[in-house]
């Protein structure tokens, strides 16, 4: 092939490069290898993991069961080794699944338009806040502190690249949103970024804090676990103004924190400024119904410097893999890993009250976290947990301990954590 | 034909002033170079614009044209029917307004004559 | 060929149901708030599971990927993606990302190795894999710059130049990041025009923009002017990793004079693209940008590697947890498969091969840049074509029709009607073979018969789509009617 390009060496292909920029050298990198030999590499990677076998953790990835569907279809290399559907005639699946992702998460939420998914849950949130700047052209949002906190960090590194006031909202003594601290600050606000359920778990009263914001005129932002909308009021319903959350819950690996994907839903007026790409219905010459990225004229690759955002993907697959976990489960069955999630969490709550120097710490409802104060120390716990491969709650800055459950744990994994708890906490206090 | 009616700027657009409001628009030259207009982003009513400032944008499915503003002052009428018909524009552009100013200065050195601008057309041909 | 094809929520037959549940084996509570409950049905499809599955196998063979033939999209670098690694990655799904340090020293131990691989191969000194992908990247790494400005109490430093070729990403993240954009005007060849780059520097510049090789797919000769030119103003330069597949093992971005850069790893590192996404990338950094990397920050302490979120001057996070994870596994078996000797080979025909192309359009395609490209090149139709009214996009819906995805078409910007190839180095001699036949029977077809061309595509499930009716009343979910 040199030859047939009049060339002699690979060497003059890199004649461009300044000679002594040029490596000289081979890069220090392990030998390469064969399929197999990788193969007994990861696996010695796995083996150094120690993950346990029963899960009592969510925080922001929870462990639901995904069915066979859901990873068989995902596995169709048209869909995973294709690209950004930029030529819509030979990327009709895509299109297509993507327009299905769009009706899904619309549905869910109760909004009227979605995007085709951004990073994650945090980045949306991020994304989020300069909808609500640009569309109330004010500098401050408001957000909850009982948002998941990698969420608020995540928020805080983008607001301060804005030029973005934020200003966070406690929660209350009982796990909730501080109403009067929100009706205080909302002056000047853009908006509000509240999560339902939040941080903590606890479901809040979201048509209040929608009444409240919108009193105010600002915009209503509702950070939402899309797992429970089979059964909590979704956010179209209570009037907010945005709907965002990550998709993880719905058919999504935990997968050591991703890729995961993030939503982003809204009213018929801020479908404009919703960042990154969304997919529309059209017709060809003939008539025929087709699919297209379509309000391009928003993006980076046209407006450039004055893109709403400089997003340029989305998480295509990871929106297809809770397409098809949406439409598997079908109405009742989101209803149901609802209703069974908020049973589970229930029974959980409910016998680790039972342990002595365990206390549920709030009174609000919840949906399948919760946070319990121990006597002994939350490490200690979680370190006695270990030892029996017990992944316990997990341990927030204050010291709680919260504890998650789903249609995963069965009856018997929870009545076996509470019979360990019980020696643990009896051993605990004869030390 | 450039109607002589009224003013243009350098950016093909339009300015016609009648009893001190300014009504805005762009040039059929540039309709024509953004293509199939889709879109156009009106700007409030009662909203207060600088000399220069930017007060819509007019999107294609290609491009996304921001038009500033010969005039400064306080809009007070923006052209609704664009709203559902941006190709309003692609078919009449100096029939189709986009805002209407309530006018407190003008950039008069920045405007050119119909005759003006037809030699700036040609020029850039 | 024409076919349209029902949605999944037009195939819902009340009733049906493609999951299953245990039986819940605690008691039902009624616990949500009344005024909190979700009274209504869900409107999602309700089908059996076949009817599903059907759906979605269907709607893939309406699609087109690496898999099913030659990609080779500009700038994106369209490789092969080895099967393997979709296997080895899902022996890490079930891993919570919040398990302690000891349980997940096995993940964290990878993402560690992977960091240190990328700092060989890109002559940087530590990298973060926190961005979820390229965009992400290139705002992370501004913010880097941005922070750096701000810690030593630069403030004036408020500009980033970018060169016109640039990728639209470039000025985005530069203004999401704060900064105003200055933007300067390409030399004939696409490179930088280093007057033009010494009059926009100034005690306004943070840093400046670069995509080496350029987006015409050609080396910058004058790195170490432009590097010095920035440097002197005090800037920092920023290296977009875009087109990094045609350089690994033969020079390195740290020793062009970069102190900070992306990389996507669904590029060079041959995780697929999923459609669009996920996909990763990468920021790394010189060391006097070391304090400002996103927490947590992989740190190794007694054999241990640990998350350190104690860094006083970080920018913060810019993603939950730690970056697309799975993503990161394919891109850490990709360089383990291929070694240092590997990943340089893969460069050397990455560039061979769009040499191959090039050389044999010339001709019968206008060469934007007549001299050795790196790993793409760009072309357009010759203005011959371009009388008969073929064009670019003639071209790409051409190609369609012959069974290969089209280059990139339009960009870069400052190439009237560019259409940029990028074979990569997956592809053999036989499949450019083929691609130039195609290119060359679609050259002679527009000369001779351009309505054939316009026409184009014609064996596709739908023709070509109404984009104007799709943007002016924007449909984007189904309602029943």
């Amino acid at each position: 092939m040199l030859k047939a390009i009049g060339l002699d060496s690979m060497d003059q292909l890199f004649s461009d490069i300044p000679e002594d920029l040029k490596l000289h050298r081979e890069l220090d990198l392990p030998a390469p290898m064969s399929e197999m030999e990788l193969r007994d590499l990861m696996m010695g990677y796995v083996l150094q993991n120690d993950e346990g076998g029963l899960l009592f953790r969510g925080a922001g990835a929870y462990h639901h069961y995904i069915p066979s569907v859901v990873p068989q279809l995902a596995a169709r290399s048209e869909f995973y080794t294709a690209y950004t559907p930029y030529q819509a005639e030979m990327s009709q699946g895509m299109l297509q699944s993507i327009f299905e992702w769009q009706t899904v998460i619309c549905n869910l939420t109760g909004m009227e338009a979605s995007n085709a998914s951004v990073y994650d849950g945090a980045t949306a949130a991020a994304e989020s806040l300069l909808m609500m700047r640009d569309a109330k052209r004010k500098n401050k949002v408001l957000y909850s502190a009982a948002l998941n906190p990698g969420v608020i960090a995540t928020m805080k590194t983008y607001a301060h690249c804005y030029g973005i006031e934020l200003c966070e909202i406690p929660a209350g003594s009982d796990g909730l949103t501080d109403m009067a601290a929100l009706a205080e600050n909302l002056e000047g606000a853009a908006g509000f970024i509240a999560a339902q359920p939040n941080y903590y778990g606890c479901i809040e009263n979201m048509d209040a804090i929608a009444e409240c914001v919108h009193g105010a005129k600002a915009l209503l932002t509702a950070y939402v676990n899309p797992i429970t909308l089979g059964l909590v009021k979704r956010p179209g319903d209570y009037g907010a103004d945005i709907a965002i959350g990550d998709a993880q819950p719905l058919g999504l690996p935990m997968n050591f924190g991703g890729p995961y994907a993030g939503f982003m839903a809204a009213g018929g007026k801020l479908i404009r400024s919703l960042p990154g790409r969304i997919v529309g219905e059209t017709y060809d010459a003939e008539g025929g119904r087709a699919y297209v990225l379509t309000l391009q004229a928003r993006e980076q690759h046209i407006r450039r410097e004055k893109a709403s955002s400089n997003i340029c993907s989305n998480q295509m697959l990871c929106a297809i893999m809770s397409t098809i976990y949406a439409c598997t489960m079908g109405p009742a069955g989101m209803r149901e890993v609802a209703e069974q999630n908020v049973a589970k969490a229930h029974y959980l709550a409910e016998e680790l009250a039972k342990v002595p120097g365990m206390k549920l710490r709030y009174n609000a409802p919840f949906f399948n976290e919760f946070v319990v104060d121990t006597e002994l120390p939350a490490e200690q716990i979680n370190e006695a947990l270990k030892e029996l491969g017990i992944v316990g709650g997990y341990i927030l800055e204050d010291g709680g301990m919260l504890w998650c459950a789903t249609e995963m744990n069965s009856k018997e994994d929870i009545d076996f954590l509470i019979d360990m708890l019980k020696n643990i906490v009896e051993g605990g206090e004869e030390e | 034909m450039i109607p002589t009616d009224r003013k243009y700027t350098r950016e093909h657009d339009w300015v016609m002033i009648e009893d001190g409001i300014a009504a805005l628009g762009i040039t059929d030259h540039a309709q024509e170079a953004l293509g199939d207009i889709v879109y156009v982003e009106l700007p409030e009513v009662d909203g207060e614009i600088a000399i220069g400032d930017d007060y819509t944008t007019v999107e294609s499915v290609k491009a996304a044209s921001p038009v500033a503003s010969p005039v400064a002052g306080r809009i007070v009428e923006v052209n609704e029917a664009l709203d559902e018909q941006p190709e309003l524009l692609n078919e009449d552009a100096y029939g189709q307004f986009i805002a209407k100013v309530e006018v407190t200065e003008i950039d008069e050195a920045a405007l050119l004559t119909a005759e003006e601008y037809e030699a700036l057309l040609a020029e850039e041909e | 060929m024409r076919q349209s094809y029902k949605l999944i929520f037009e195939r819902s037959h009340e009733g049906r149901r493609a999951y299953d549940l245990p039986e819940l084996d605690v008691p039902a509570v009624d616990a949500i708030p009344a005024n909190m409950k979700n009274e209504q049905k869900l409107d999602l499809p309700e089908l059996g599971e076949v009817d599903l599955v059907r759906h979605y196998t269907n709607l893939s063979r309406r699609n087109f990927g690496v898999d099913n033939g030659f990609y080779p999209l500009g700038s994106c670098t369209m490789k092969y993606n080895p099967k393997i690694n979709e296997e080895v990655c899902t022996l890490f799904e079930d891993m919570h990302p919040l398990l302690d340090e000891d349980m997940s020293q096995g993940a964290l131990r990878l993402m560690y190795d992977l960091e240190g691989y990328l700092c060989e191969i890109c002559g940087m000194d530590a990298f973060t894999l926190q961005p979820a992908a390229g965009a992400h990247g290139e705002l992370t790494g501004l913010m880097h710059i941005r922070a750096y400005h701000e810690y030593r109490g630069d403030t004036e430093r408020t500009t980033i130049i970018v060169p016109d070729a640039a990728h639209g990403t470039n000025p985005a993240s530069a203004v999401m990041a704060g900064f105003k954009v200055k933007e300067i005007k390409s030399a004939p060849d696409g490179g930088v025009d280093l007057d033009a780059l010494r009059e926009a520097v100034g005690p306004d510049t943070a840093g400046l923009m670069l995509t080496n090789p350029s987006t015409l797919g050609l080396f910058e000769r004058n790195i170490k002017e432009i590097a010095e030119i920035v440097h002197e103003a005090g800037g920092l330069l920023y290296y977009d990793g875009a087109n990094l597949n045609a350089i690994m093992g033969i020079v390195r971005p740290g020793d062009m004079g970069f102190d900070v850069m992306h990389i996507n790893l669904h590029k060079t590192f041959s995780t697929p693209h999923g459609g669009g996404g996920p996909g990763s990338g990468p920021v790394g950094v010189k060391k006097h940008l070391m304090p400002f990397l996103p927490v947590p920050v992989l740190t190794e302490r007694d054999g241990m590697i640990e998350l350190d979120y104690d860094r006083p001057n970080t920018l913060g996070k810019v993603k939950n947890f730690y970056g697309n994870f799975g993503v990161i596994v394919r891109a850490f078996a990709y360089i383990r498969s291929l070694g240092g000797a590997g990943l340089k080979e893969a460069s050397e025909n990455a560039v061979l091969n769009a040499n191959y192309i090039m050389n044999a359009l010339r001709g019968v395609y206008t060469i934007a840049h007549d001299r050795i490209c790196m790993h793409e090149c760009v072309v357009t139709p010759t203005d011959e074509m371009m009388e008969k009214g073929v064009h670019t996009t003639d071209v790409a819906k051409a190609l369609i029709d012959r069974g290969y995805h089209p280059p990139t078409i339009y960009f870069p910007l400052i190439v009237h009607e560019a259409m940029m190839i990028e074979p990569t180095e997956s592809e053999s001699r036989e499949t450019l073979d083929e691609f130039i036949d195609a290119m060359k029977a679609i050259a002679k077809e527009a000369l001779e018969d351009p309505e054939s061309v316009h026409a184009c595509p014609k064996t596709t499930p739908i023709g070509r789509p109404d984009e104007v009716g799709a943007a002016r009343k924007p449909v984007v979910r189904f309602v029943k009617q």
